[in-house]
């Protein structure tokens, strides 16, 4: 086999990786979901229960298709950065280096030099965000309307914002929740807690709501076509016809548009809240003090 | 009996959903203000459209947050708290 082949070969695997879990997730919901009467507006299908000791640990269609969600993502890097040169020659060379210089240039403009190396987690986050949002495009349920998984994505941002301010030392970080004036400690504590809450409430809602408005809509164009093409001869008046295409036009705003919106919200404050958190002349100060405390036993 | 419980069940999680919704007027009210500035800013510098009009969506889309909260509290009461308060009355029931 030449190496020509070989390569060829291993971006059709990496593909399938990109395309394979999608299907497999769509065939699972097609023969899991039950049939039942018109379209009703349910949370995630739950495909089976792990007993754990407080609660049963439910394994839904989300989990199932976030997974799924993650081998895609993770296959379109290894296909985007299959035989990389020196000197681009492939189109999806130059489609990745855009992405890189792109999000580089995001976090320098809106944090700094000091946070370079936070660019892979900001774009990973944007990845993971809008490739669940873009998935109901494929009739899945998008995993950012649950509100699950989008928790436990401010869960895992809000401990960072936290280790981040907390780099300052303990005591300025509690000091921090007693200004301007003691009395405003509860006040900031619950602003400290509604980071994550908002920031996991304005995902799920925006997504969720998309869903609710594009199935309102889609039941009311069945009823509606129903009630118009009821003359129709044969199997004709059984389809709805006025389904066809109509919601599309919804679907342009409420999953790509709104979905892709939510993505970079969601990665623009995380930095946003990591820049801002960071005490930066108290981390100095730290250093400084470590590195004078270093030197005076050798001295 | 049990029917009238179970209807005014339903009609207190409705007229709540409803009452939840007015917190639309918030955000409307605040996003239409950021829309009428950035167009008014445009006017001034119509050169600077595409930072004002990506600085503008981004402030939308943040000031919504508030009305999606009653949103988010209006989808519950309708889908979800029904079944579940017609549970806890089920499971209160004198036996």
């Amino acid at each position: 086999m030449t190496k020509e082949r070989k390569d060829k070969l291993i971006d059709w695997l990496y593909l399938a990786m990109v395309i394979l879990p999608y299907v497999i997730c769509m065939v699972l919901k097609v023969l899991t979901t039950p049939g039942g009467e018109g379209i009703s507006i349910t949370g995630a299908h739950i495909y089976f229960e792990i007993p754990m000791p407080l609660m049963n640990l439910c394994i839904t269609e989300v989990q199932a298709t976030s997974v799924a969600v993650i081998i895609s993502i993770f296959g379109l890097c290894l296909y985007m950065t299959h035989g990389i040169k020196v000197v681009p020659n492939t189109k999806r060379q130059l489609i990745a280096e855009w992405v890189v210089e792109k999000v580089n240039g995001l976090i320098k403009d809106n944090m700094g030099n000091r946070y370079m190396a936070f660019a892979p987690f900001i774009a990973a986050i944007m990845a993971i965000s809008a490739f669940s949002s873009l998935s109901s495009l494929l009739g899945l349920f998008p995993p950012t309307s649950d509100m699950n998984i989008v928790a436990g994505w401010a869960i895992l941002v809000f401990i960072l914002i936290t280790y981040y301010k907390l780099k300052g030392g303990l005591f300025p970080y509690v000091k921090g929740f007693f200004e301007p004036v003691p009395v405003f400690a509860p006040f900031n504590i619950i602003g400290e807690i509604a980071t994550p809450v908002s920031m996991s409430f304005r995902h799920y809602g925006n997504v969720l709501s998309g869903v609710v408005i594009s199935t309102l809509v889609a039941s009311a164009l069945n009823g509606l076509s129903q009630m118009l093409f009821s003359w129709l001869p044969g199997f004709l008046k059984d389809i709805p016809l006025l389904r066809v295409g109509l919601p599309a036009i919804l679907s342009v705003y409420f999953d790509i548009f709104s979905g892709l919106m939510q993505a970079f919200i969601f990665a623009m404050l995380t930095m946003l809240y990591i820049a801002t958190g960071f005490p930066e002349e108290e981390y100095e100060k730290r250093q400084a003090k470590k590195k004078k405390k270093k030197a005076l036993p050798a001295a | 009996m049990l029917e009238l419980a179970i209807g005014i069940i339903l009609a207190g999680c409705a007229i709540g959903a409803g009452l939840a919704l007015i917190a639309g007027i918030g955000p409307g009210i605040g996003e239409g203000n950021a829309v009428a500035k950035a167009c008014e800013a445009i006017g001034r510098q119509p050169e600077s459209k595409g930072a004002v009009t990506s600085t503008m969506i981004m402030g939308c889309a943040i000031a919504e947050t508030t009305g999606l909260y009653g949103l988010v509290i209006g989808i519950l009461l309708i889908f979800v708290a029904p079944s579940s308060f017609v549970q806890i009355l089920m499971s209160n029931l004198p036996k």
